[in-house]
């Protein structure tokens, strides 16, 4: 009665040639990742000294550390951050909590969209044409920043309206009947309760940020650059331009040096990464709803 | 739906009044209501008087604008955006509808209570103080004193003080549902509102929660004017001086709650209380 028919079998068959294929597809995914990282640890563990993280390079970049490129990258980020974190945040909120669902909002909603797709090497030539060029800053960390910003601003803006919305519709409905403006409504408990989705969207536009390459190399970044940034205005060293700078261009640097530079960006990228997302479980084991 | 209830089915309402009306004897008074989400209407020419310091309940099947009737009596319908309205409301005496209105004092005055509960996630001290922060405490300064009394008062009104008052600074999200529902009613008080609009308060609660519940209401009766939803005919019954009954966008019937349940004076009424439709 119970017995199983042909039918039957042949599902079982095809259901299990599917788990087979996900399964496999899942693994061809995480082998680059360790493979990347793994050859990153061997070739280029051996380079990392404290000398290597806090000296200048020497002798054409083959001797020597990477100070300025790790500080320069440091420089760029946090520039790139106050240019982009107020600018998103408003956009979203207004996006989020203030426009009415016209064809203005819906437009400025594809722009957003479009400007997440935008190549970064298009962002970079707009950064030249527009910050270095049309404002006359000149090639330095704030044209870099701020082309860096441009192009990360879309992330933030989801990310953020994405958060807020995340916060039930019944709270705001909640202070709108007892008379809060929507500025009050929004500053009292739309904020504080999706905080924690904003931040982890800025630490995402943080690894993002540090480890472009394209939209920083016309705009402020240089391959050698002696002396530690001063102010906004200088131009700097860079992590990711400086490895694509001894892996390219400079001749004779050791195989363990782009090897070490490639290892410590990368490290740079995933601890924010990890930092990101403890602090994401961290915030969302505060919420009590 | 278009064709509508026959000319003569508005005189089982309230009478209506000349337009231009609010006389300030009513708590709400409604005058030639008319309300359409986009190209729908929702409401067609309602005329409710709803008398002070009384409950007064709003029954009829789903769908027939008892909850629309309800949250246009605080304006914040106007939050879907694409609502439209025609005739006035008068809040004691005031035209909510007219130039000279503030939304924030019209809420402030006019409070709601939802079918599911929603405390803000922080603790039920800064719910209950939530409002009277927003609205009092930044014209003058505010003792703690002057805070604790107005919080504990707030709380003995709606019968949750001696559950809450051990835990005043924890979640307002880890009481029950019942004691989640009393807070939100508790929110409301602080400021002083002259009208309580609640819509289905009780339909998230269970038989035990929704008779504590009920009491409660019933106890706010004379301090507070109260206009109720509810899908609960029984409830209509026993908690509720007057009620007014909804079909299609109109009121039907309204008057006494006992005379509307043992004697309804259109055929409408009768059939949906017992059981007809709804």
């Amino acid at each position: 009665m119970f017995a199983a028919t042909p039918l039957n079998r042949r599902s079982h068959r095809t259901q299990s040639l599917a788990k087979a294929v996900f399964f496999l597809m899942t693994v061809a995914l995480v082998v680059p990742v360790l493979v990347i990282v793994g050859t990153l640890a061997v070739k280029g563990g051996p380079a990392i000294s404290w000398e290597f993280l806090f000296t200048p390079p020497r002798d054409f970049m083959t001797a020597g550390g990477i100070l300025p490129a790790l500080v320069g990258t440091v420089w760029l980020v946090v520039v790139a951050l106050l240019a982009s974190v107020p600018v998103g945040v408003a956009a979203a909120l207004y996006l989020s909590e203030y426009a009415p669902d016209n064809l203005l909002t819906r437009t400025i909603n594809l722009a957003i969209i479009n400007l997440a797709g935008v190549p970064s090497i298009v962002h970079a030539l707009f950064g030249v044409g527009a910050f270095v060029l049309f404002f006359g800053i000149g090639a330095s960390i704030l044209a870099a920043s701020l082309t860096l910003a441009v192009m990360t601003l879309p992330v933030v803006i989801v990310a953020t309206r994405e958060s807020l919305q995340a916060v039930p519709h019944a709270f705001r409905e909640a202070c709108w009947n007892m008379g809060a403006t929507r500025w009050q409504t929004i500053r009292k408990v739309v904020l504080p309760n999706s905080v924690s989705g904003i931040l982890t969207g800025v630490i995402l536009e943080v690894s993002r940020t540090a480890g472009e390459t394209a939209p920083i190399m016309f705009t402020g970044a240089a391959a050698f650059v002696a002396f530690l940034p001063e102010s906004v205005f200088d131009q700097t060293m860079a992590m990711s331009y400086h490895l694509y700078y001894i892996a390219t261009q400079a001749t004779d640097v050791p195989e363990r040096t782009t090897y070490g530079v490639a290892l410590v960006l990368i490290a740079i990228v995933l601890l924010m990464n990890a930092v990101s997302i403890g602090f994401r479980v961290y915030l969302r084991g505060q919420k009590k709803w | 739906m278009d064709s509508g209830p026959p000319a003569g089915l508005r005189e089982g309402g309230s009478s209506p009044q000349a337009a231009g009306g609010g006389r300030g004897d009513f708590a709400v008074e409604t005058r030639a209501l008319n309300l359409w989400y986009g190209d729908f209407q929702a409401l067609y020419d309602v005329d409710l008087e709803v008398r002070r310091g009384i409950i007064t309940s709003l029954i009829g099947p789903s769908g027939c604008g008892k909850t629309t009737l309800l949250r246009t009596c605080n304006r914040i319908i106007e939050r879907l955006g694409y609502v439209r309205t025609t005739g006035s409301v008068y809040v004691h005496g005031h035209d909510i509808f007219g130039d000279d209105i503030e939304l924030v004092q019209v809420r402030k005055r006019i409070g709601m209570v939802f079918q599911r509960p929603n405390p803000l996630p922080i603790s039920i001290r800064d719910n209950v103080l939530f409002g009277f922060k927003l609205h009092e405490a930044r014209l003058r300064s505010v003792s703690g004193a002057e805070e604790d009394e107005v919080l504990e008062s707030a709380l003995r009104q709606v019968l949750l003080w001696d559950a809450a008052k051990d835990r005043l600074d924890r979640p307002a999200t880890g009481l029950s549902l019942e004691e989640q529902q009393k807070l939100c009613i508790a929110r409301l008080l602080p400021v002083k509102p002259e009208v309580l609009l609640m819509d289905e308060p009780c339909s998230a609660l269970d038989p035990a929660g929704t008779e504590a519940v009920e009491e409660m209401i019933w106890g706010l009766r004379g301090d507070y004017t109260i206009l109720i939803v509810t899908h609960n005919m029984a409830q209509a019954r026993r908690a509720s001086d007057e009620c007014a009954f909804m079909l299609l966008g109109r009121i039907v019937e309204h008057g006494r709650t006992e005379e509307l349940f043992l004697a309804p004076r259109r055929s409408e009424t009768s059939d949906y209380i017992e059981g007809r439709y709804g």
